[in-house]
């Protein structure tokens, strides 16, 4: 776990580099990247998720944001990150530092179904 | 079936063929619903004389489901106002019901504050009061923490529990955990093997021909599997419990009453204290109607008894709406 951890900082000192990636993945989302880490966006509407599906480099920040009048909450379902309920207006957000699939529901409305992918960063050349 | 238009089960409602009449005019008019040989059919309007003579004796409770405290938009943005007028009708009842029951999504958002606006309202009914969770009860972070720590005493595994009313077998199950989305029942509630293992051998001993009321948020048939409005593993629960002569099946989170029965089965949703929801399939998404007027609000939302009499085996179930 600690070796991990520390290649992790490591990776954050490329992720000017990384935010460039992150947007290239992201076309169907709201990728916005700045100097400090990237960040995307899940908007939840007419209790969908949209995108989807949503591609992002590792260490990307994903927010989710409830345009609802019915409150939704973000669970994935290997139990990696869980909301609290969301109101209206409200936002949820989770760092994906490791690479793989997150398929997540609303545990409020279950057929309700999304999926982050999370694509390993490269190392710097 | 045609003796029991003279001879209710309570003995004394005779059918009221106009009040009949009135009720097949419009749907959200309060009706009790005799249930005969498993077939439901209309006894009398609410406020008849005769339909509140089917209340004389046996056991009565009221139930009530998806109070939303918490909620905050169109078309109802005091939750707490329709629940305390619920509790008022209760209130009124000439015959008072032995206590009630809650069929979940007391709160909006998991909140303390949600619950205790609810719990103070509820209270002033001054009844014993039988909570089971709704979906948004445990949507805490903590994956239903918040409600067990409150409303989970003495009950087992994670807050289901049975008890005994008047020779009446009541069952309050859970099926707002345990979802397993990508599977073949996708989206659809679960109640899980622990549960169910516990429910059998909570009935294995029990006489055919104890009523038994079981109670869940989530419908225990699938209604509409595109919006979640099902069970997935329903199917063996009811399968411990067709051996009984009466079952009744009281579910919420639809906010609509939907009914349907299945031998000596009988599945009823109720109505919500809050907000209505569309039909199946007939809106966008299962969310509010919040194009719903103020004036007509009261028409979707409502409360509902249930009375056993001794010995008759299946109940008599009256839904009244919110209208005055």
């Amino acid at each position: 776990m600690l070796t991990r951890r520390i290649r992790l900082f490591g990776a954050l000192g490329l992720t000017s580099l990384l935010a460039v990636a992150a947007s290239q993945f992201t076309a169907a989302g709201k990728a916005t990247g700045d100097a400090a880490a990237s960040a995307a966006t899940v908007d939840i509407d007419n209790f969908k998720f949209a995108p989807p599906t949503l591609t992002v480099a590792a260490g990307t920040t994903v927010t989710w944001k409830n345009e609802d009048d019915s409150p939704h909450r973000i669970g994935a379902k290997n139990g990696a990150f869980t909301s609290a309920a969301l109101d209206t207006d409200g936002t949820f957000s989770h760092t994906f530092a490791a690479p793989g699939e997150y398929p997540y529901i609303c545990t409020i409305h279950p057929y309700m179904a999304g999926k982050i992918i999370v694509k390993p960063t490269k190392p710097a050349s | 079936m045609a003796d029991r238009d003279d001879k209710d089960p309570a003995g004394a409602a005779p059918l009221n063929r106009r009040g009949l009449l009135k009720c097949m005019g419009w749907a959200g008019t309060g009706v009790v619903w005799g249930l005969s040989g498993g077939v439901p059919r209309t006894l009398g309007l609410i406020g008849d004389a005769s339909a509140a003579e089917v209340k004389q004796d046996g056991l009565t409770f009221v139930q009530i489901s998806d109070s939303h405290i918490g909620f905050h938009l169109p078309p109802n943005p005091d939750p707490r106002g329709t629940l305390t007028e619920a509790i008022d009708k209760i209130k009124a009842m000439p015959t008072q019901p032995a206590f009630l029951i809650h069929t979940g999504d007391i709160s909006h958002l998991s909140k303390e504050e949600e619950w205790d606006d609810a719990d103070q309202v509820i209270k002033t009914a001054n009844k014993q009061v039988f909570f089971i969770p709704g979906e948004h009860d445990v949507a805490d972070a903590d994956n239903g923490k918040a409600y067990l720590a409150r409303y989970g005493k003495n009950t087992n595994g994670r807050g289901w529990y049975s008890f005994d009313v008047a020779g009446v077998h009541f069952i309050g199950l859970i099926n707002v955990y345990d979802f397993q989305p990508g599977f073949k029942s996708a989206g659809l509630a679960k109640l899980g093997d622990e549960q169910l293992e516990w429910l059998e051998k909570d009935v294995a001993g029990r006489s055919t021909s104890t009523p038994i009321v079981l109670m869940a948020h989530l419908p225990l048939w699938t209604i509409y599997e595109p919006w979640g409005w099902g069970t997935a593993d329903a199917g063996r629960a009811l399968g411990y419990l067709k051996r009984f002569g009466s079952v009744t099946v009281l579910n919420g989170h639809i906010h609509q009453i939907v009914q349907k029965v299945e031998g000596n089965l009988t599945f009823h949703t109720a109505r919500s204290t809050a907000f209505p929801i569309p039909a199946a399939g007939t809106g966008p998404a299962p969310g509010p109607m919040k194009e719903v007027a103020a004036g007509e609000l009261h028409k979707y939302l409502g409360i509902r008894t249930v009375n056993y009499v001794r010995g008759k085996g299946a109940p008599a179930l009256t839904d009244s709406p919110l209208v005055a």
